[in-house]
């Protein structure tokens, strides 16, 4: 009967991720990489002229009703693509924009995208609801002025746990990167600039301005830690913690928010050494064919009856103040949503350091691994 | 593939009908592949250009140690994995080419199925199976979780990893293997076994020599996709299952290194050609034209 019950949920797991923003569609990203290197443009949809947008975004990150409610009251119908990655995004785009109008790059892509030149300038004007952004989430590193984009979510990351198999709150990295406590139920995130740059908030620096140095004793602590991973996962943590093939996962709040919203043996907690913040954004790449449109489309999605309804269907942080006032009590006071803390307090935004430092990540990753 | 055969088979007779689809060949095959060649002579310059500088450092990057190491354990994991395939997939093919011919169709559409569902799909199907509170360990725990069962632990490791590849290569060893056992002149087999050869030196000495063509391009057909799977080594590996691809899929994704992913893609590249040079060289050897 019990037992029956597993069975269940190891199948309701295997639809489930479909819900998760960066779960089934990593891998099929992941496959779907040969269709981008040639530059096909598949997104680029019917090209009748008519009034349609070509919105590129992540996998369920949007309200159910969003874009037929905004189809209603502008007539624009929003055709939608989706990637995986930032990296697929990026990719797809490299080769020149095959016909999106909107996309939503993290913050650290938006400062990579405008480094290339990639990035229309947002004409605040027509974005009347950009006032609705809390101020905090304004005027960051990331993207200076003239903004190339607004912050449509934000996540940090931490690790998700199963209460009832730790010890008390794992509240330290140190649970995942130095310590065999835990042995073969750790999952950490397999993106090397992730776990090289918390290693080195772990080691008591800063995520930005990594040096070789502070990569190499990442590396080597990764290394002596790794017979106590399980696995690097693919960013389908939160699955991996509420199927129970791990107890203790590096993922993003957003993510674990689901799951424990699922079963409430699941916690979080940003860990007191402090984290590495994201914001995901709304942005406009170059050569969208319809720029005004678009303009118009991330006004209404800043909108906060709009964002109110986003934000209850993803159970992502939203940094919409206007549309965070409207949430219930329930959303607003989440530990899980909105942590705080001394981890939050140390947490940093982490900026895009060049491209020769994301080879130098990889490549220790890749060494890890092979090790 | 089969553009390369058809067309060095019968250069003369299907000249007119070849030009469609070597057109084809050489717009979405041969020139991409030659764009990604030229990239692994190339250079990073800024974020988003690459020149191509005529450099061989990407080269001399993935014959260092580290890279080498990752290739030849993936050349040893797909060794093994087709080493498995044919085991499996020799019995699985004379038993299909000895069957009844209304079974044997059937039987056929029973390997080709899995074709039907898409890869990502089916690897998930296999994370269902085999992960700690999966259906193996579910069903073994209903048989002997009297006796104190402890799961299995098979997610997350190489036995996954090796499990995923056989599965999802195990047609391409069949059907070249049926393909080859089903021309099989019966009446050797007959002439064997009335000369008094028992049924194992029958397939021993008169089946496996006859179908050795076969075998060697079941063998090719399933190596090199196995050499460059990332997907099963993704999802259902370990920290350290990491194959060729995946640092190859990385190259071009994360670490936005393209000129370096396109060199190690092109090493996999001359092995592959290598392998196919090989074969030919074999089957020359068999049927002289």
């Amino acid at each position: 009967m019990n037992a029956f019950g597993i069975e269940k949920a190891s199948f309701a797991n295997l639809g489930r991720s479909k819900l998760s923003r960066r779960g089934l569609l990593a891998g099929l990203g992941a496959a779907a990489v040969g269709f981008s290197l040639t530059g096909c443009g598949s997104g680029s949809g019917g090209d009748s002229g008519g009034e349609k947008l070509n919105f590129y975004t992540w996998d369920t990150y949007i309200g159910e009703t969003t874009l037929a409610d905004f189809q209603k009251s502008s007539g624009v119908k929003v055709q939608t693509s989706y990637f995986a990655t930032n990296d697929e995004l990026f990719a797809k785009l490299k080769a020149g924009n095959p016909g999106y109008d909107v996309i939503v790059p993290s913050n650290e892509f938006v400062t990579r995208m405008r480094e290339a030149g990639m990035l229309l300038p947002l004409d605040m004007s027509l974005i009347p609801n950009s006032k609705n952004v809390a101020p905090e989430f304004m005027g960051l590193d990331y993207d200076p002025e003239p903004k190339h984009s607004l912050p449509y979510t934000w996540l940090v990351t931490g690790i998700g746990y199963r209460k009832s198999r730790v010890n008390g709150v794992p509240d330290s990295w140190k649970w995942l990167y130095d310590s065999d406590l835990y042995k073969g139920r750790i999952a950490l995130l397999s993106e090397a600039a992730d776990i090289i740059r918390l290693g080195a908030k772990y080691l008591g620096k800063s995520l930005n301005g990594i040096d070789a140095a502070t990569t190499k004793q990442v590396e080597e602590m990764l290394i002596r830690q790794k017979p106590n991973i399980k696995t690097f996962h693919e960013d389908n943590g939160q699955d991996l913690l509420l199927a129970g093939d791990v107890d203790l996962v590096m993922e993003f709040n957003g993510d674990i928010a689901q799951v424990a919203a699922e079963d409430p043996d699941i916690g979080f907690v940003v860990p007191r050494e402090g984290s590495l913040l994201n914001a995901d954004t709304l942005a406009i790449p170059k050569g969208a064919p319809r720029a005004e449109l678009a303009h118009k489309f991330i006004n209404f999605l800043l909108d906060a009856e709009a964002g109110k309804h986003i934000a209850e269907t993803i159970l992502y942080p939203t940094p919409n103040a206007a549309a965070k006032a409207l949430m219930p009590e329930s959303y607003r006071d989440s530990p899980i949503i909105f942590p705080r803390g001394p981890g939050m307090d140390a947490s940093e935004w982490g900026k895009f350091e060049g491209a020769e430092q994301q080879r130098m990540f990889e490549e220790a990753v890749t060494r890890v691994r092979a090790a | 593939m089969n553009n390369g055969i058809d067309w060095r088979r019968s250069l003369t007779g299907f000249a007119g009908l070849m030009g469609p689809p070597l057109g084809w060949f050489l717009l979405f095959f041969a020139v991409p592949m030659a764009v990604v060649w030229a990239y692994s002579f190339g250079t990073n310059v800024g974020i988003s250009d690459i020149e191509i500088s005529g450099t061989f450092a990407n080269y001399a990057r993935a014959l260092e140690p580290l890279y080498l190491g990752i290739l030849g354990k993936s050349l040893a994991f797909a060794a093994l994995a087709t080493l498995i395939c044919l085991v499996i997939g020799f019995p699985v093919a004379l038993a299909i080419s000895f069957a009844p011919p209304r079974l044997k169709t059937w039987l056929l559409i029973g390997v080709m199925l899995p074709f039907w569902t898409n890869l990502l799909i089916r690897t998930y199907a296999l994370i269902a199976l085999l992960r700690d509170e999966g259906l193996i360990n579910h069903g073994l725990e209903l048989a002997f979780g009297w006796a104190g069962f402890e799961p299995l632990r098979m997610m997350h490791t190489n036995f996954a990893v090796m499990v995923g590849l056989v599965y999802v290569h195990l047609p391409f060893t069949v059907l070249p293997l049926y393909a080859a056992l089903d021309r099989l002149d019966r009446s050797l087999l007959e002439a064997s076994l009335d000369l008094g050869a028992g049924h194992i030196r029958t397939i021993w000495n008169i089946v496996l020599p006859l179908a050795s063509a076969g075998i060697a391009s079941a063998i090719l057909l399933t190596f090199i996709p196995v050499l460059g799977s990332y997907l099963a080594p993704d999802l259902l590996g370990g920290p350290d299952s990491q194959m060729i691809a995946n640092v190859i899929e990385r190259q071009f994704k994360r670490a936005n290194d393209w000129p370096f992913g396109a060199a190690l893609a092109f090493m996999l590249m001359y092995l592959t050609l290598f392998g196919i040079a090989m074969q030919s060289l074999l089957k020359r050897r068999e049927r002289p034209e």
